[in-house]
């Protein structure tokens, strides 16, 4: 609040009733729904339910199907949000190098950002196609026969490489805009102390960077966690069966499409805690990037 | 006397220059290629891109594809044209932009400019919204707007995806970098609340307003989950959640149709690339100023 | 036109810091008040009281003979210079001017008649169209001066505005804020750090320090009967001279003997505080006081010799004329000249 604001009553008031209306609707009735319905058990047919306690959640623990799509969730979000990171700090960085063409560079590699996941993946399918994708025909060509929807490892690979193509540009765009912002003394007082240009960049510029790539880093496991349902939804075309499978895409099976509604409530909550660690442990990083300016 | 005259500087080639070159463009293209070949399969006769998929030549059927992939519709009311879907995209990426701006910024504006007893109780409530994403409370939700009987509308699709507080922090941040003598100056000189909020904060805001615009609609356009299961009337499908179905085509139908499917794709792509191209510089500050 | 008076007022804020213990002062009909002191002082929150933008805990503020505690600011007929100007950077120089008369519904024909009238006084007529971003820092502080003159207030209140210009710009603009303020006579309270704006600016200065009023006074009061030790080193450039000092058998002595002055009888015997202003030691070969010269600095008008006398830093101001090496020397002290306070509590004696 600002030191002298208005004492006006009822005005604030009104002004913050729509948002208060809107996510007590759409927030927390469903969000505390989410946890109440993960101790019950719901019947198939809709007729009642049924307390259980933490069972759904012993369940959960206790589901090989569920501990191996955890599993693969985590190898998945560690290699989109390495590659992703890794790639788009390199071309950061070089952008940031040249003089020429600057301008262009940046938006030739920030333009992808504004694609949707699902269209990712559709172009993902036109690229890793059977018969002639352009991708299909390159892994032949090296000995690799990529067959996409068949082979769980192929299906993956094409799930990491389609997402981390779709992440890239923000990552970038972000990193492009933290090195820009280092102080141009600060670069000249490294130029004049460090002759090594990589060295200058260990020791200088990546520590400064560090807060983006921390702030970049949770965003960029939340995105992979989250934002990809729509690219793997499209590149399985909807058809689960043996492929490859996220906890989220997971909750969406169970509850939307097998009923399982305690089930899937209980896979939420679980989800519900991972990203509230995530995020609680990013509004601490953000508190002191404000407290730096 | 020392010669003063010098040889003019020798053009070294600086390989290190050239390096970071050769990786942006390598990286520029990773990124261009894939639509390239995309919109290359949209000059094709179907036929042809069934046998040989992706070639090195543009063909003519640009236009007939154009008009098959706006005009007609593949499911079985004959709802879901191009066009309808295009008008749909439109729809919820201005309407969830413009919602999205409104109450963030009334609500921001109560937040940071009034002296409110249960400002800090108001505060919590909406940022709480900040730490769960609709996918992780997606079923629930659905649950909600199925009991109020918003399935298959707008107001459904719209109205709880802007049950967060991304623009409301956005706008608070912003609020709080305005130096505070301005509030103070404008009151010194007779403006009430609402005065100041029309007079000085939406004119100070236009830059932050627009920014917040392009982010939103991009994020509005692109939903996904959340509109494959509040509409299933076909009428009522955006391109990008379409594009399951357009995929799905490829499959069942007898010769599918590939330059529809490709067609659609580009144009669910075309209008949030153009903006964010277009209007890059206020897009960029947007981004990286709100952090979330 | 109107007097100020504060009663008794204070400043408690919710965190239960008390930024201003109760005070009481007036302000005359037509008087140019500073405020000054250091950050932290209370005098900017003072200020902020009178203009309405902050809550007054205790106490009665009056304008023109009414209390004011609960008028809103925009209708205590005032009008305030900000130290960042707070131009509203999206209006033209003449929106700025005019905003506070357009929502007191003046006539649009009016406004712009009295517009005109101030930027002419101003001089920025010809910048009338321009946003404040295009103007510079000395043209951004007149069209804050127009934004105060242009309502015709009974009270003009101005919070450091001089302190974002650079130094030549500010000695210009303290004499042209001085002259439109006896041109139009109106009531004024400055809030500043610096004292040179406070000395040659103000009819009367009050000097704040930690939210208590140290003294009010003229400038030549303030400065040649500073009350406490802390106005004595606040206002003056170099400030006045502090030093350790003895009263024995009705002398003040330094040095362990040195006999400076004589004071009235009666007067307890123990440690004191001298004062002495630069310009009041005087250089004397045959003085009584030795002064050890460390450091000549070069002003060009004058020169100041900083150096010890009695073991303890001390400094005096000399005209260009004395031509001094750093050195031994001797001092004289003219009784009259010289301060007395108290060592423990600062207070004058």
């Amino acid at each position: 609040m600002k030191r002298a604001g208005f004492t006006t009553r009822w005005l604030p008031i009104l002004l913050l009733l729509p948002q208060l209306l809107i996510i007590f609707v759409f927030f927390y009735w469903p969000a505390g729904h989410a946890l109440h319905s993960s101790f019950f058990l719901q019947d198939p047919f809709g007729f009642g339910s049924t307390f259980v306690g933490l069972d759904n959640y012993r369940d959960l623990a206790g589901n090989k199907e569920y501990m191996r799509i955890a599993r693969f969730t985590l190898l998945f979000t560690l290699l989109v949000t390495f590659f992703s990171l890794a790639f788009a700090l390199l071309l950061a960085v070089k952008a940031d190098n040249v003089l020429r063409g600057a301008k262009t560079y940046r938006t030739l590699l920030m333009w992808v950002y504004a694609i949707a996941p699902p269209v990712a993946g559709f172009i993902g399918l036109i690229m890793f196609d059977q018969s002639w994708g352009p991708l299909t025909r390159f892994l032949q060509s090296i000995g690799w026969d990529f067959t996409l929807g068949v082979n769980f490892r192929d299906t993956a690979t094409a799930m990491v490489i389609v997402s981390v193509w779709k992440q890239v540009p923000v990552n970038f765009i972000f990193f492009l805009s933290g090195l820009q912002s280092i102080p141009r003394s600060v670069r000249e007082a490294a130029m004049i102390d460090n002759r090594s240009a990589a060295g200058r960049f260990w020791d200088v510029t990546f520590p400064l960077l560090a807060p983006t790539g921390f702030f970049l880093l949770i965003t960029n496991i939340t995105y992979s966690l989250f934002e990809t349902f729509g690219t793997i939804d499209v590149l399985v075309k909807g058809e689960p069966g043996n492929n490859p499978m996220t906890l989220v895409y997971k909750v969406y099976v169970d509850g939307f499409r097998g009923n399982d509604l305690g089930g899937s409530s209980a896979q939420s909550v679980v989800l519900m805690v991972l990203v509230l660690a995530l995020t609680i442990f990013q509004f601490r990083l953000v508190e002191r990037r404000i407290h730096y300016t | 006397m020392t010669d003063i005259t010098q040889a003019p500087p020798r053009r070294r080639i600086r390989w290190s220059v050239l390096l970071d070159h050769a990786i942006l463009i390598f990286g520029s293209l990773f990124m261009l290629l894939p639509l390239l070949v995309v919109f290359q399969m949209t000059t094709m006769p179907d036929v042809e891109v069934i046998k040989n998929g992706p070639q090195l030549k543009l063909g003519g059927e640009l236009g007939p594809n154009f008009d098959k992939a706006m005009y007609k519709a593949s499911g079985f009311s004959g709802l879901n044209t191009g066009t309808r879907m295009l008008y749909n995209s439109f729809v919820l990426g201005i309407g969830f932009a413009v919602g999205k701006i409104v109450l963030g910024m009334m609500a921001a504006y109560a937040l940071v400019y009034f002296r409110l007893r249960f400002a800090t109780l108001a505060f919590w409530l909406i940022f709480t919204t900040l730490l769960l994403p609709l996918e992780v409370r997606i079923l629930p939700s659905y649950e909600v707007v199925q009991k109020m009987g918003m399935l298959n509308s707008f107001n459904g699709l719209i109205i709880p995806l802007i049950a967060s507080a991304t623009a409301t922090f956005f706008f608070r941040q912003y609020f709080r970098s305005i130096p505070e003598e301005l509030v103070e100056a404008a009151r010194i000189d007779g403006a009430g609340p609402v005065k100041f909020f029309i007079d000085i904060l939406v004119p100070l805001s236009k830059t932050m307003i627009a920014a917040m615009f392009i982010i939103m609609f991009v994020f509005g356009w692109n939903q996904y989950l959340w509109p494959t299961m509040i509409t299933t009337d076909e009428d009522m499908y955006t391109l990008v959640r379409g594009i399951k179905q357009i995929t799905q085509d490829l499959e069942g139908t007898n010769i599918p149709e590939y330059g529809r499917a490709n067609l659609l794709a580009l144009i669910a792509i075309l209008p949030p690339v153009l903006i964010v191209i277009f209007f890059q510089n206020w897009f960029v500050k947007g981004l990286t100023e709100s952090d979330k | 036109m109107a007097q100020v008076k504060l009663d008794a007022v204070r400043k408690v804020y919710p965190n239960g810091y008390q930024a201003v213990v109760p005070t009481s002062f007036q302000i005359e009909d037509g008087e140019f008040v500073v405020l000054v002191g250091p950050s932290g002082c209370g005098k900017s929150t003072l200020l902020r009281m009178i203009a309405g933008l902050e809550d007054i805990t205790e106490g009665t503020l009056s304008i023109g003979g009414h209390a004011v505690n609960d008028v809103d600011p925009a209708d205590r007929d005032i009008a305030m210079v900000f130290q960042n100007y707070a131009l509203y950077p999206h209006m033209t120089v003449r929106k700025n001017i005019g905003y506070g008369l357009k929502n007191r519904k003046v006539p649009a024909a009016e406004i712009e008649a009295k517009v005109q009238e101030a930027a002419k006084m101003l001089n920025l007529t010809e910048y009338l169209d321009r946003k404040p971003s295009q103007l510079s820092g000395g043209q951004r502080q007149r069209v804050a001066m127009g934004r105060a003159v242009v309502r015709d207030p009974k009270l003009f209140l101005f919070d450091e505005p001089l302190s974002n210009l650079d130094a030549k710009l500010r000695n210009q603009m303290r004499i042209e804020i001085k002259a439109l303020q006896r041109r139009l006579g109106v009531t004024s309270v400055y809030v500043t750090h610096d004292q040179v704006e406070a000395m040659t600016m103000a009819d009367r200065i009050i000097v704040l320090n930690e939210g208590k009023i140290e003294q009010i006074g003229t400038p030549s009061e303030i400065y040649h009967n500073p009350a406490s030790t802390f106005v004595a080193s606040f206002m003056g450039a170099p400030p006045m001279n502090l030093i350790r000092a003895q009263i024995e058998d009705g002398q003040v002595k330094i040095n362990g003997g040195t006999e400076l002055m004589a004071v009235p009888a009666g007067w307890d015997s123990g440690e004191i505080t001298l004062g002495v202003r630069p310009e009041d030691a005087v250089l004397d070969h045959s003085g009584a006081v030795p002064f050890e010269i460390s450091i000549v600095e070069e002003l060009g008008a004058h020169r100041l010799l900083h150096g010890e006398m009695a073991g303890q830093p001390f400094t005096v101001h000399v005209s260009k004329e004395v031509d001094i090496q750093p050195g031994q020397t001797r001092l004289t002290l003219n009784p009259s000249t010289l301060s007395l306070f108290d060592a423990e509590s600062g207070k004058t004696l």
